[in-house]
């Protein structure tokens, strides 16, 4: 289960449906968007080659529409600019818990209205929230495009938020962190890292919020959230699938064109102090097993940064890292050295906010977390030292290419693509250059990451405590055959 | 069991688990959209073909009938972990490659190839995705024949392999939802082997010999459905179906499975557990794929906690009262009967008042049936949505195997909507009461509170 994905992403719905993965930790599946053009592939049978137009109303409000005719269907996602990093302390949460009550009526429509006129329509709905946004979309055959669309434009400026519906709606929520924060000891594991490796940025915060906030907020929180965000100047638009752009464009003018801009509030940076040396921190929680979580603080991809050649150069460490089935990670640390059942390497390149850059692993039978972390250290600075193969590099970008071609089966993975690089900072346009950036990276790129990226002072350790363990690390002892 | 084995895992966009969340739920068909093909192999394997060009791209995959209901007793995790194991590694005999389970991946990962496994109650699913263009998708295709048909199940990466699922094991059932969802299928389906859940005891207990002869006894071409979808004509389908299906294992039928057999009353299963919330589920065995019952009962469900949060279960117990974030009814027919139930998580000091607003809302269901309103509002999602369940390749595949592996009719999408349309009220409701029963349930509480 991607840890950081689950611990940063929360829905409106449950999501969460039961699935019968046996080995569901050791079975980390990333389907990603990344991209690039490897092997000289041309650029024609890429991102362009389905058609996309972008337009922006009068009132602020950036459209973009991706023809993809394969299926008569059609999916609208709007996005605003407004997640957990905008929120500010004593109130965190507040941008997941506005998400909810946006299911919870307009002047117009009363509460539930929303999903039983989408569901009548044979749509399906559903919102999320993260650290830099929070998305709605509505899934529906074709058709009924205008009829979604009506009802998204309504609640952007006529939200109805009474203290009874709030009252009921935040006990959903704080179910919802019980579920799958509280009692998720790797999620518990993810919130304290967070906590530790940020001191004064909004990151510090989990994107569904302390409980003791949730226990606090009230309606008027939330309603002051939608009255500073929710404006068609902070929010992008994005139509995908059996459509053509200029249908699109009247109705997005009809039916959000009338909507006031608003002026936004400054977004104050709260940047993150320079951290001084290395931080630890340790959750005991009922799990049999334990893990360890190295984070590093890294940067997401600035589009006029001088660092901006890093970040790529990050990204590809990070699947030479753990990449694919026989990365490096997987071949040393679990088959050939035996000290891991489990490890990820992650970074994410597209985002706003700071971002870390983490190794993580569970210890196989009879190996310490102390082995685990030094051995997940010497795999970067062998990287650092000895650089990488062009075998593997190629390997990487052969994955992008793949993972490009792939990622075109769903209009889901499109929208969202498209709309977290908007969300981002960087245009829809952006992310060709970025695949043909990430397909640039070379061998010395790689190495030279490794070798500036990874200091002590810059590393935040932590370890999942089973409450039975001891704190000290246990004698390396090699459990079969001795 | 499943080991999925995607191409990449820079994070360059952050939304892996979006991405397989939306995806959910048992099809609907479309009505203007590319047609199954079906043939069958010189070897006796079935063949279903759907041809989509949009995307220089191909999925494959091949369910044998070797799911864990085939499990000996006392090696609960045997199906699943040769499936698992079928990737770590081909032998060298005549007609095979003869691959380390690194040579295998890296050869992927220079062509783009991804190759996982699924396990379910039924069968055993081997999947390949690849590019489409001729000499990555032969490469690709070469190494899954070798996989499917020359596995060396090697001792070394099964020692490995135990004691990975074993530490997954050891995290899940710490988890409440694992531990009801053990106990659940223990409750409705008893000494059934529907019933069974592996176990780090096992786990443990499997060995090298296992894994072989369950691989000989059910890894044949006679027992397989191959599924093909997406950037290929039918005479490379032909072509490809012949490859990855000559020199199986050739077996004779196995042993006829007991029956599934009914609850004949309640039970109620209070299990303790540290977490903040009590997991619940209700239920019991229902219906078999094929059952003629079957979309009386889609519709009903989907009134009573069917997908959307508009239903009753979702409007009684979360709209109303904000007692739990997910509440969800559903059917899950098997090739034997499989189970109704109903699943909620909420606090554990409200678990009890949770409890009593599902069995008040399922008593008044069954007592009363959906009304029309909510009748005519259920199939109109139902066949509304058809199309989106058709939308992808890969949900393609997905449905076009469901078709093959339990013998559905090839016109399945053509006339689902129909179906759908043609339930009435008094059909859904009798269905209902025919197959669900107040006092035939099991209950499972996990994180039930402290007695006093």
């Amino acid at each position: 289960m991607p840890l950081r994905v689950m611990a940063r992403a929360y829905m409106r719905g449950h999501f969460l449906r039961s699935g019968a993965c046996l080995l569901t930790l050791l079975c980390v599946a990333s389907v990603s968007a990344a991209t690039s053009r490897a092997e000289g592939a041309s650029s024609a049978d890429l991102q362009h080659a389905l058609p996309t137009t972008e337009f922006t109303l009068a009132n602020g409000l950036r459209v973009i529409v991706r023809e993809d005719h394969r299926a008569p269907t059609v999916l609208q996602m709007l996005f605003y600019k407004a997640g957990s990093l905008d929120e500010l302390s004593g109130t965190t949460g507040v941008a997941h818990v506005l998400e909810h009550m946006m299911f919870r009526g307009t002047q117009q429509f009363g509460p539930g209205e929303f999903s039983q006129r989408v569901a009548a329509l044979g749509g399906s709905e559903n919102a999320f929230t993260m650290q830099d946004c929070t998305a709605y979309f509505t899934r529906i055959e074709k058709s009924h495009l205008s009829e979604i669309m009506a009802l998204e434009a309504d609640r952007m400026q006529n939200l109805a938020i009474t203290s009874e519906l709030f009252e009921r709606e935040i006990r959903v929520v704080m179910e919802e962190r019980r579920l799958s924060l509280e009692d998720k000891p790797e999620a518990l594991l993810d919130e304290a890292l967070q906590a530790t490796a940020y001191n004064a940025s909004p990151a510090r915060w989990p994107v569904i919020g302390w409980q003791d906030d949730l226990q606090q907020m009230t309606w008027f929180d939330a309603r002051a959230w939608y009255e500073r965000w929710y404006a068609p100047n902070n929010a992008v638009l994005v139509v995908a699938g059996d459509v053509d752009a200029a249908s699109v464009r009247s109705q997005a003018e009809r039916w959000f064109g009338a909507i006031p801009a608003r002026p936004l509030p400054a977004r104050k940076p709260q940047n993150e102090p320079l951290q001084r040396g290395l931080k630890r921190v340790t959750i005991k929680a009922p799990a049999d097993v334990p893990r360890v979580v190295l984070a590093f603080k890294a940067m997401p991809l600035e589009a006029n940064s001088a660092a901006k050649q890093d970040a790529y150069a990050l990204s590809v460490l990070a699947a030479v890292l753990d990449g694919y089935p026989n990365a490096r990670l997987e071949k040393h640390l679990v088959r050939e050295q035996r000290l891991a059942d489990w490890v990820d390497a992650s970074y994410s390149m597209v985002a706003r906010g700071p971002q870390l850059f983490t190794l993580s692993a569970i210890p196989a039978q009879g190996r310490s977390l102390i082995e685990l972390e030094a051995a997940l250290r010497s795999e970067l600075r062998r990287i650092a030292q000895n650089g990488v193969s062009a075998q593997e590099l190629q390997r990487v970008k052969t994955q992008l290419y793949s993972a490009r071609i792939y990622g075109r089966d769903s209009v889901f993975s499109q929208v969202m693509e498209i709309g977290l690089a908007e969300v981002a900072g960087h245009s829809w346009r952006a992310i060709e250059p970025m695949d043909q950036a990430l397909n640039a990276v070379t061998a010395q790129d790689v190495q030279a990451v490794a070798a500036r990226y990874f200091s002590d002072d810059q590393l935040t350790v932590a370890t999942l405590m089973p409450p039975h363990t001891q704190s000290t690390p246990r004698l390396r002892k090699r459990s079969q055959g001795k | 069991m499943e080991r999925v084995r995607m191409p990449l895992r820079i994070k360059f966009l952050r939304l892996t688990t979006l991405l397989a969340a939306v995806v959910l739920g048992w099809p609907a068909p479309l009505l203007a959209g590319p047609l199954i093909q079906q043939w069958t192999t010189p070897s006796g394997a079935k063949v279903l073909l759907v041809e989509d060009h949009a995307i220089p791209m191909l999925d494959i995959q091949v369910n044998f009938s070797a799911g864990s209901r085939y499990d000996p007793p006392n090696r609960s995790g045997l199906a699943a972990m040769t499936a698992h194991m079928l990737s770590t590694g081909t032998r060298t005999a005549k007609g095979c490659l003869g691959l380390t389970e690194a040579q295998i991946e890296d050869r992927l990962a220079e062509i783009g190839g991804v190759i996982s496994d699924t396990v379910d109650g039924d069968s055993a699913a081997l999947r390949l995705r690849t590019l489409s263009a001729a000499p990555k998708r032969d490469a690709a295709l070469a190494v899954f024949a070798g996989i499917l048909q020359c596995p060396a199940l090697p001792e070394k990466k099964l020692v490995r392999e135990r004691q990975r699922v074993i530490t997954a094991l050891n995290v899940s059932e710490k988890q409440p939802q694992a531990q009801a969802e053990k106990a659940f299928k223990a409750a409705v389906f008893g000494a059934h082997p529907y019933g069974a859940s592996p176990g780090p005891k096992s786990i443990a207990a499997l060995t090298q010999a296992d894994l072989i002869s369950f691989y000989q006894a059910h890894y044949t071409a006679q027992h397989a459905v191959l599924s093909i979808v997406g950037d290929c004509d039918r005479a490379q389908a032909e072509r490809i179906a012949e490859q990855l299906m000559r020199a199986l294992p050739d077996s004779a039928p196995g042993a006829a499975l007991p029956p599934v057999v009914p609850l004949s009353g309640s039970s109620e299963i209070k299990l303790l557990n540290p977490a903040s919330q009590a997991h619940i589920l209700i239920g019991a065995p229902a219906i078999a794929r094929g059952d003629p019952d079957y979309f009386p009962l889609l519709v009903a469900n989907q009134v009573l906690g069917g997908g959307t949060l508009i239903s009753r279960l979702g409007h009684e117990v979360r709209e109303q009262r904000g007692l739990s974030y997910g509440v969800y009814s559903a059917f899950i027919p098997a090739a034997q009967p499989g189970s109704f139930q109903i699943s909620l998580q909420t606090r554990k000091d409200q678990a009890h008042e949770a409890l009593a607003v599902v069995r008040e809302t399922l008593a008044t269901f069954i007592a009363q049936g959906p009304t029309q309103a909510e009748l005519d509002a259920a199939k109109n999602y139902l066949v509304n949505s058809f199309p989106l369940q058709l939308d992808s390749n890969g949900k393609w595949l997905r449905i076009v195997a469901t078709i093959g592996v339990y013998g559905l009719p090839l016109d399945y999408l053509e006339t689902w909507p129909a179906r759908v349309n043609a339930v009435t009220r008094a059909e859904a409701h009798a269905a209902f009461v025919k197959h669900v029963s107040v006092n035939q349930m099991a209950t499972v509480l996990v994180g039930a509170p402290v007695a006093p």
